[in-house]
């Protein structure tokens, strides 16, 4: 047995302190320690991509990486975008167009699409297609949620304009 | 999904690395980005005693460039080179290559270095290294040594670089003129059924010079000197084609996997590479 680490995160703002294994990975800490139980795990190997949070301004699929790895990062998860009482634009977009049936994809769909509009804040339907692509989906067919990604897109960049 | 335990190291210099390295021999192993070792460590294909995480170690991450010469650092990720403006000047067929690597959240933390000393070959980089005529620098407990990307790769997860050694960075002269990373695969994130790496120079109308290597036919990754000799001082036409690959189909091994049996992989081998020269004869 492997000695635990004292692990400190910072989620979603908050700072957290706790126990872990170095072999633990981050998605498990995040659920099980954490009680953050938005990202999902869809896979073992690494391509499903219902895991994805933000991890030091990148999508990371956080069930490929260690909590030891974690260690000092600064994370963002769907909890962090919005609230039930106020959505985060791609929240309401998504249920506005209907970019989810089950919902077990959506927490990653949603923080990744955060993180591609931050790096392209105005995508084609092939940059988006292209840019969710580590993130797999069995219900949607994706096309809602192409929709929802680019009005969420128009949203933001109309909103924008307004503040300037 | 579980892995076994192990003893995490995280140090912040090579030497430490390397001392690691030499202490545990077998029993240690560097990570990178961690997406090809955390997935073998999940199946408990792969179990390591003591993993030596190389985030904090300074330099790794560089993207030099000194006129024609440009050296990765081995930490560098897909996603950083993808972004690099200044590379994609001097370097185009990198940028084209990562992008079709795996997807976005794999391309923010699996690194060059990574891709490379990997041995799988899957892998793309290293048949592009092999086409760039690349260097392989590796560090360990004797100093630094380098090694020719065309002879680093010895047989599938075995290379060149000995257990007590790091690779720290590759360095390859910028490709000039015309280029193609062409990869046939079965959706997104899909390791090649086949790819090539196609570099050329023009000269009047002729091939003046090429190199030719492919990805995920044999072991390893291969670098077919004859495929290029064959374009050499031709027009670039249906025959010169044709020619180069013949001369590819006679360096490949393929293996049958869900990706297809021989026959098909060697008939995928030569339209794509068929059409990486194209493509990079026209940008040439």
């Amino acid at each position: 047995m492997t000695q635990k680490m004292h692990i400190k995160l910072t989620v979603n703002g908050e700072d957290r302190e706790f126990l872990a294994e170095p072999r633990e990975l981050l998605i498990y800490a995040l659920r099980e320690t954490l009680n953050i139980t938005g990202p999902h795990v869809g896979c073992e190997t690494s391509h499903c991509g219902a895991c994805t949070i933000t991890l030091n301004g990148k999508s990371v699929k956080s069930c490929t990486m260690f909590v030891a790895q974690a260690n000092g990062a600064e994370i963002t998860t769907i909890e962090g975008l919005g609230s039930p009482d106020s959505l985060h634009v791609l929240q309401e977009a998504f249920k506005e167009h209907h970019g989810l049936q089950c919902g077990f994809c959506t927490p990653g769909m949603i923080t990744r699409a955060s993180k591609l509009l931050e790096e392209n804040p105005t995508p084609t339907e092939e940059e988006v297609r292209f840019g969710m692509a580590g993130n797999i989906c069995r219900c949607t067919g994706y096309q809602n949620i192409v929709k929802s990604i680019l009005a969420a897109a128009n949203e933001l960049n109309a909103s924008k304009e307004a503040a300037q | 999904m579980i892995p076994a335990a192990f003893e995490y190291h995280r140090p912040t210099n090579m030497d430490d690395v390397i001392a690691l390295l030499t202490k545990h021999g077998d029993d240690a192993r560097v990570m990178a980005g961690g997406h090809s070792l955390i997935p073998m460590m999940k199946l408990r294909m792969a179990e390591i005693p003591h993993l030596i995480d190389l985030q904090d170690i300074g330099g790794l991450q560089d993207i030099t460039i000194h006129g024609q010469r440009v050296t990765l650092g081995a930490m560098v990720t897909q996603h950083e080179l993808i972004n690099h403006a200044a590379l994609t000047e001097v370097a185009p067929i990198l940028r084209e290559t990562a992008l079709q690597i795996a997807d976005p959240q794999v391309r923010y933390m699996g690194t060059v270095g990574g891709n490379v000393a990997n041995g799988d070959p899957g892998n793309d980089m290293p048949g592009l290294m092999q086409c760039l005529d690349a260097q392989i620098n590796l560090a360990g407990p004797n100093g630094a040594r380098s090694v020719a990307a065309r002879d680093y790769y010895e047989a599938a997860y075995m290379t060149a670089r000995e257990d007590d050694e790091v690779l720290v960075s590759v360095s390859f002269d910028s490709p000039k003129s015309g280029y193609a990373y062409e990869k046939q695969k079965r959706k997104i994130g899909d390791y090649a059924t086949a790819a090539a790496a196609v570099t050329l120079t023009k000269d009047g109308g002729t091939v003046a010079s090429a190199s030719i290597a492919m990805t995920n036919l044999s072991d390893v990754p291969v670098w077919s000197e004859g495929a290029g000799a064959a374009l050499i001082g031709t027009r670039c036409d249906a025959d010169a084609l044709k020619a180069a690959v013949e001369a590819m189909l006679g360096d490949i091994d393929p293996t049958e996997d869900n990706r297809g049996p021989v026959a098909f992989k060697r008939h995928v081998a030569g339209v794509i590479l068929k059409r990486a020269i194209t493509r990079a004869w026209d940008r040439a």
